[in-house]
């Protein structure tokens, strides 16, 4: 990378000659240029099936961090069950791929040009841009909660700093303290993740602090693999965790970070430990590349996955609205693996091919019990649609099966982080 | 990087691309198995890999999760999302990886 900025005059200059060598014919066998923009599951995958699919391509992978901390599983760190280091990966087995890292972050994208626009260095062209930006918090839809607010009262939903700062602060408590957790409405980042994180909050008090008590606040009245939650929850957490809906008043409207207080419609709860989870968007450059709609959320081909709102940009993982596929880091990478193949026939003049995905997310209720939804998804008149047969692990299930859930949910996260990162 | 050294390096990709060949694409649904069947032989999970594993002996266990004839945890959810068809296809992909 290099260290020098470039001045406006200079950007534009640079984007003007690049323009004119892309127009040039003695350039037109160049290697085709794909830029990503986010190094998490989604965009990490893509980056490589681009470079597997063809080698020919050149490949360039923009990520603000030089450590990935992965979200998946991160609540088992926050219940006392995993060392955060077990999260954590870097970026130089993808780059021996042949891939350029580059550690920077984007901040706009010239749609004309075909430029991003970087904070260090760049630009960078691209004949094929893939956005892989996964959240950002709206720090403007809850009010109270203020990105010094989430220093107090921590959100942990981008896993690192925020993730240590709540297991920290469950581990400094008092037993006896009351432990709060707001959930939002949806759409969000990974939907089951709130009641797994309750379930391994709810473990951490049963084992460590048993006179506490875990409180969900919830926005909705219905959630990802309820069922199945809230029948371990009586069965493991009975004295430990208890979840209020939103009909029965759980909708937090508001937070004071001065006294770690929750308010709702029907009263303040003053909390030992806040955790708030609230509502969100698809990552910044999102919006500042104009593929984000006004549900701060992007339209995709599911195809694809190229925006509908903008020509020759891709957008995958949790930023998209990608109909009945969840926000998850499966989803990503299934979404990844599809839009690099889908690149490299466009590229070609090709048309790209009908895909099939699959979403398949655990959560971990216990050390020993695990649960899954598991569905195949494919376009239905533009829309990714589930076929009928998939949905949630059986409810009657022995104990012997969520056991065998909770291995393979670890199987899972070995398999899913040796592919991107390994 | 700047453009000028980015084309550089993408000409030089360019020069030594044909030495390399593009991957045939994998059938519609077969790049999400590697999401649990892991690709790198390393990967640590009692899963087990389908890269090089012989055809017919998926299509037979993909056809008995699909009935229910042979128990499983997730594997019945899935292999109801796929027909006859393409279940032969993916198989077939997967018996010719490494």
């Amino acid at each position: 990378m290099s260290p020098r900025r470039f001045n406006r005059r200079e950007f534009l200059t640079s984007n003007a000659a690049v323009a004119s060598l892309i127009a040039a014919p003695a350039l037109a066998q160049a290697a085709p240029r794909v830029v990503v923009v986010g190094g998490g599951f989604a965009g990490a995958s893509a980056a490589r099936a681009l470079k597997k699919a063809d080698p020919r391509i050149a490949v360039t992978l923009v990520e603000t961090s030089r450590t990935f901390t992965a979200c998946p599983f991160s609540n088992g760190v926050i219940g006392g069950l995993r060392d955060i280091k077990a999260q954590q990966f870097g970026y130089d087995k993808i780059a021996a791929d042949g891939i350029q890292v580059a550690f920077a972050t984007a901040t706009g994208v010239n749609q004309q040009a075909r430029t991003v626009a970087l904070d260090s260095g760049g630009p960078l062209s691209y004949d094929r841009l893939v956005l892989a930006p996964g959240i950002d918090i709206r720090w403007d839809a809850l009010p109270g909660y203020t990105e010094a607010a989430a220093e107090k009262m921590p959100h942990a939903w981008k896993a690192g700093e925020q993730t240590m700062l709540l297991r920290r602060q469950l581990e400094a408590m008092e037993d006896g303290g009351a432990v709060f957790m707001a959930a939002p409405a949806n759409p969000f980042r990974c939907p089951p993740g709130p009641y797994e994180r309750a379930c391994l909050i709810a473990y951490y008090l049963k084992t460590k602090k048993p006179r506490s008590k875990l409180i969900v606040l919830d926005a909705k009245d219905q959630f990802s693999k309820q069922r199945l939650f809230q029948n371990a929850w009586k069965e493991l957490y009975p004295d430990h965790l208890e979840w209020v809906s939103l009909s029965s008043g759980g909708k937090v409207t508001s937070v004071d970070p001065a006294t770690n207080t929750l308010i709702t419609d029907f009263g303040n709860h003053k909390a030992a430990v806040a955790n708030v989870i609230p509502p969100q968007k698809a990552g910044r450059i999102a919006e500042a590349a104009g593929v984000a709609d006004r549900s701060g959320w992007c339209p995709i081909d599911p195809v694809t996955f190229e925006s509908k709102l903008q020509a020759n940009i891709h957008v995958l993982g949790d930023a998209t609205i990608a109909g009945a596929m969840p926000k998850s880091a499966f989803t990503g990478n299934a979404q990844a693996k599809v839009c690099a193949a889908a690149i490299v026939k466009l590229l070609a003049g090709e048309k790209p091919s009908d895909p099939k995905l699959i979403n398949t997310c655990y959560s971990v209720i216990a050390p020993d019990y695990g649960i899954t939804v598991a569905d195949v998804y494919h376009p239905v008149n533009g829309v990714l649609t589930a076929i009928p047969g998939g949905g949630v692990s059986p409810t009657d299930a022995p104990a012997s099966f969520r056991a065998q859930e909770a291995m393979f949910a670890e199987g899972w996260f070995n398999t899913i982080t040796s592919e991107v990162f390994g | 990087m700047n453009a000028t050294r980015l084309l550089a390096v993408a000409v030089v990709v360019a020069s030594i691309a044909p030495a390399f060949a593009a991957s045939p694409e994998p059938p519609a649904g077969a790049s999400s198995c590697s999401g649990c069947h892991a690709a790198n032989a390393a990967a640590n999970t009692p899963v087990p890999r389908l890269a090089g594993r012989n055809a017919a002996e998926i299509v037979t266990q993909m056809q008995a999760f699909r009935s229910g004839a042979q128990p499983s945890t997730v594997m019945d959810r899935i292999a109801k999302g796929y027909s006859d068809a393409e279940i032969a296809a993916i198989a077939t992909w997967y018996a010719q990886q490494k």
